[in-house]
């Protein structure tokens, strides 16, 4: 296996797939850091103080792996993706620059003033840098978002010679699948924070059930969760709607629609098979897809069919879908009977503890499994209709290709064991045992605390 | 406006701050097997706040490379492709290093204690080695290679001296006279370092040659080396006299080290010019498409002031000694 663009593409999706777990984690969890260090500066309640300072660690343990892996992402552009850089490089360049410029230095600089700075600075500059950190985590989110919905739904585009240049930057930015992705992204992150928040908790009071304050961070997580999800679903569907208008090929893969016909039905599960070009077990809702897509159950939709042999490989858009939105109905349903079932301060029972313990990391896997219709469901195209993937990959031999991938795969792999090991450890030692026996040489983050 | 060139100096000037920012967190690390485990908090802490914005300007420098020169980024880091893999693992396992060994213990402490000081090294070796190649024009044989290698040891006993300057600057007490030590020791591998590589490099390279003997140009060109000599000298008196007790203030080492690395800086800068990829691509034929260098240059003098006003006010919160562990 040593075909340059099959393993450029093999350690792009490693390390964007890689990267990407982290910031999903901390763009929201910084909010949420946030409104707790608003709570203690208002309330004055200990108890908040140590909410905060617990979660600062695990988000200062997970802005580090963000970082280090985005640092891979920056170089990765030129190396893997030259022709990219050389035929759009004059709209995703200055994308990127800005994300650099106005997002990255800021989240650094005051990530420090937050993390080690709550002593040293009076509390309406700590506040301040706590603010500042989040704000540029979901500053870097727009802009990045922004050059990969421009990938999907190229605007404001205009041929230069060879090279495709802005004609009209606020709508390069502002195209349209831009608000939706956006959206979408956003809530997802909150989504995985509101599920790690409640997880962890659920995991604390497993082992110790009388802890006040893992029962008031688990019910903030569920509550966030609560209203965030069924948003997410309707966002999802509008998100849906505008693909179909921009994208058809990538929703007829993403349904399963071989064939372009009226009243299609609404596939919920099958086996999509790309040699006979039909879907085998297939459990259908009749007329269900024209009814979700068009609102008109006899409404006509174009199949994989229509686009010749220019769309995606149907099985992993089709599969990665359905595990999204699976992911996010039980979603709702977990988060909406736990916000039921613990109101008014009640104890939420042992197996529905279990089931958010459970549901932790359920965030990640949809957020994966969406990233995953989005980009494959792109193909064969780099930046839809304008540059295709085999365009634009470089020039480095499969063998160093190798070396890398083989290097990158090894110290992923040991970093996230570590990074679970730690995050475990943290959650089930709770903060109340963590403020009393700092460990040896204690950390930084928690000795602010003492 | 010639805008490669502003976007030259640009990257110039954010690739001269990285390595002197990320230099002396690189060079802290690489110390660490040398202090105890007590005197190892106590640098942790003098770096804790600040590693992080300081590999920003590493993002940024490859960001300009990347939006300004994108015809250079794919050659240069094509050319350098396995070293820079190594030097993404390196600065990988270090930065989650600083986490990890705070939340460890036990063995476990050990080895993320282990991986901090590989990484730095790793990660520091590779830039010089990077460094040598580049300037060679990525000539292959045993000779180049061996010629990248000097020049990557180089750059280890570089930030070595401005790791340990930093701690002189930073702490007290017995890791400072530690510290105030290997300052010295850093300043002559250095000094060897340098030397050697400017003995050969007009050797490697002729383009170089020609640049630098080109009367009277080599005369206006010798102020360089004198004043790098100077700053050498100001490091060993300095710390000499802080070492005996008194007679200077403690950021003088690490001033004058940031003034070796400024001049050497200059002198590669200058023996390159006007080139991108040495011999092949000048800064102008690698230039991007002038309607985005605008766009960035505009988003650069908006921002890049405010970014340096933060930054002067994080080592303002955190001015004095770092003390173990504890940051209050
Ligand atoms: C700024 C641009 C950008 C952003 C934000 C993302 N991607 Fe992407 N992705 C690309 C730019 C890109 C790309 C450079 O355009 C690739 C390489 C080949 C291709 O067609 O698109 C790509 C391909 C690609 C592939 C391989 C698809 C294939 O070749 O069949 C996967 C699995 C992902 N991406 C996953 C992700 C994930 C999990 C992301 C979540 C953050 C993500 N991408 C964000
Ligand atoms: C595909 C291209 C991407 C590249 C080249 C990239 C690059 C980077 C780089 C270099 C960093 C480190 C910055 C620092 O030093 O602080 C970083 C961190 C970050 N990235 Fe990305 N990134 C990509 C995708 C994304 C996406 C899709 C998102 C969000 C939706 C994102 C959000 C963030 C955030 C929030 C951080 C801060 C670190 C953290 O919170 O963990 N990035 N990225
Ligand atoms: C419950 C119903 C949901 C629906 C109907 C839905 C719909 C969609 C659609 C249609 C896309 C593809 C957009 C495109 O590229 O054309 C998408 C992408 C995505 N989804 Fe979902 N989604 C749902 C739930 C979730 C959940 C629960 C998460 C994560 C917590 C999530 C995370 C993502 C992400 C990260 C992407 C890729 C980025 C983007 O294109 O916005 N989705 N979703």
């Amino acid at each position: 296996m040593d075909d340059p663009l099959l393993l450029a593409r093999a350690q792009f999706g490693l390390n964007i797939a890689f990267h990407i777990l982290f910031p999903t984690l901390t763009i929201a969890l910084a909010w949420m850091l946030l409104g707790f260090r608003v709570a203690y500066h208002r309330t004055g309640d200990a108890g908040w103080l140590k909410t905060y300072k617990l979660w600062t660690k695990i988000f200062a343990l997970t802005f580090a792996m963000g970082v280090v892996t985005g640092i891979v992402m920056s170089f990765q552009f030129g190396t893997n993706w030259p022709g990219f850089m050389l035929r759009v490089g004059a709209i995703a360049g200055p994308l990127l620059g800005y994300e650099i410029l106005t997002a990255f230095f800021l989240e650094a600089t005051f990530l420090g003033v937050m993390l080690f700075g709550m002593n040293r600075v009076p509390p309406w500059a700590h506040i301040a840098a706590t603010a500042l950190v989040a704000a540029g985590t979901s500053l870097s989110a727009f802009w990045i978002l922004a050059l990969n919905s421009w990938m999907q739904t190229p605007a404001g585009h205009v041929l230069d010679g060879n090279q495709w240049i802005a004609a009209d930057w606020v709508a390069v930015i502002f195209n349209p699948s831009f608000p939706y992705r956006f959206t979408h992204m956003m809530i997802a992150s909150g989504l995985t924070a509101a599920f790690v928040v409640a997880g962890l908790s659920a995991w604390r009071l497993l082992k110790a059930p009388a802890d006040a304050m893992a029962r008031r961070t688990l019910r903030v997580g569920v509550l966030v969760a609560a209203v965030l999800a069924p948003v997410q679903a309707v966002v999802g569907d509008f998100h849906g709607l505008n693909t179909l208008e921009h994208q058809p090929a990538k929703i007829a893969a993403m349904e399963g629609i071989w064939h372009t016909e009226k009243g299609v039905p609404l596939v919920l599960f099958a086996i999509p098979n790309e040699k006979t070009r039909t879907n085998d077990w297939a459990i259908e809702i009749p007329y269900g897809a024209s009814l979700i897509l068009k609102h008109d159950p006899k409404a006509e939709l174009q199949g994989l069919d229509a686009f010749g042999t220019d769309h995606p490989p149907v099985g992993p858009v089709f599969f990665s879908f359905r595990i999204m939105v699976g992911i996010g109905v039980l979603m709702i349903a977990a988060s909406w009977y736990a916000a039921w079932a613990t109101r008014r301060a009640a104890a939420a029972p042992r197996w529905l503890l279990w089931t958010l313990a459970g549901f932790t990391f359920s965030g990640w896997v949809a957020t994966l499994a969406g990233w995953m219709v989005t980009e494959i469901g792109r193909q064969p195209w780099i930046v839809h209709g304008v540059l295709r993937t085999a365009e634009a990959v470089g020039d480095v031999t499969g063998a160093q290709l190798g070396v890398s991938l083989t290097g990158y795969a090894l110290t992923y792999a040991t970093m996230f064991v570590a990074y679970m090991v730690v995050l475990t450890h943290l959650a089930g030692a709770g903060a109340e045992s963590a403020a009393a026996k700092p460990l040896p040489g204690a950390s930084p983050v928690g000795a602010a605390a003492d | 406006m010639d805008l490669p060139l502003v976007f030259m100096a640009l990257m110039g000037a954010a690739v001269l701050a990285y390595v002197v920012l990320d230099g002396y967190d690189l060079g802290v690390g690489m110390l660490m097997p040398a202090a105890t485990p007590e005197e190892q908090s106590v640098m942790v802490s003098s770096i804790g706040p600040f590693w992080d914005a300081n590999e920003t300007w590493l993002v940024l420098g490859v960001g300009i490379l990347l939006v300004a020169f994108p015809a250079a980024h794919g050659v240069v880091l094509g050319a350098l492709y396995l070293p820079v893999v190594a030097m993404l693992v390196g600065l990988m396992f270090r930065g989650v290093a600083f986490e990890f060994r705070m939340k460890a213990q036990g063995w476990h402490r050990e080895l993320w204690n282990w991986l901090f000081w590989a990484g730095s090294f790793v990660a520091s070796f590779a830039q010089g080695l990077m460094l040598g190649r580049y300037i060679t024009g990525f000539e292959p044989g045993v000779g180049y290679l061996l010629f990248a290698m000097v020049v990557g040891a180089s750059v280890c006993g570089g930030y070595v001296l401005l790791g340990a300057t930093w701690l002189v600057l930073k702490t007290e007490g017995a890791l400072q006279a530690k510290a105030l030590a290997w300052s010295r020791w850093g300043l002559l591998w250095v000094a060897l370092g340098v030397g050697l590589v400017s003995l050969a490099t007009p050797l490697v390279s002729e383009t170089v040659r020609a640049k630098w003997f080109d009367f009277p140009g080599t005369l206006a060109l010798m102020a360089l080396p004198a004043a790098c000599v100077w700053a050498g000298v100001i490091v060993w008196r300095s710390t000499g006299r802080l070492a005996a007790g008194g007679g200077a203030r403690d950021w003088q080492p690490f001033a004058a080290a940031v003034a070796i690395f400024a001049i050497s800086f200059l002198g590669l800068a200058y023996s390159l010019f006007p080139y991108v990829v040495i011999d092949r691509l000048t800064l102008w034929e690698a230039a991007a498409h002038p309607s985005s260098l605008k766009v960035v240059l505009a988003g650069a003098l908006v921002v890049l002031p405010f970014i340096v006003a933060y930054t002067v006010i994080s080592y303002r919160v955190f001015r004095g000694k770092a003390r173990g562990g504890l940051y209050d």
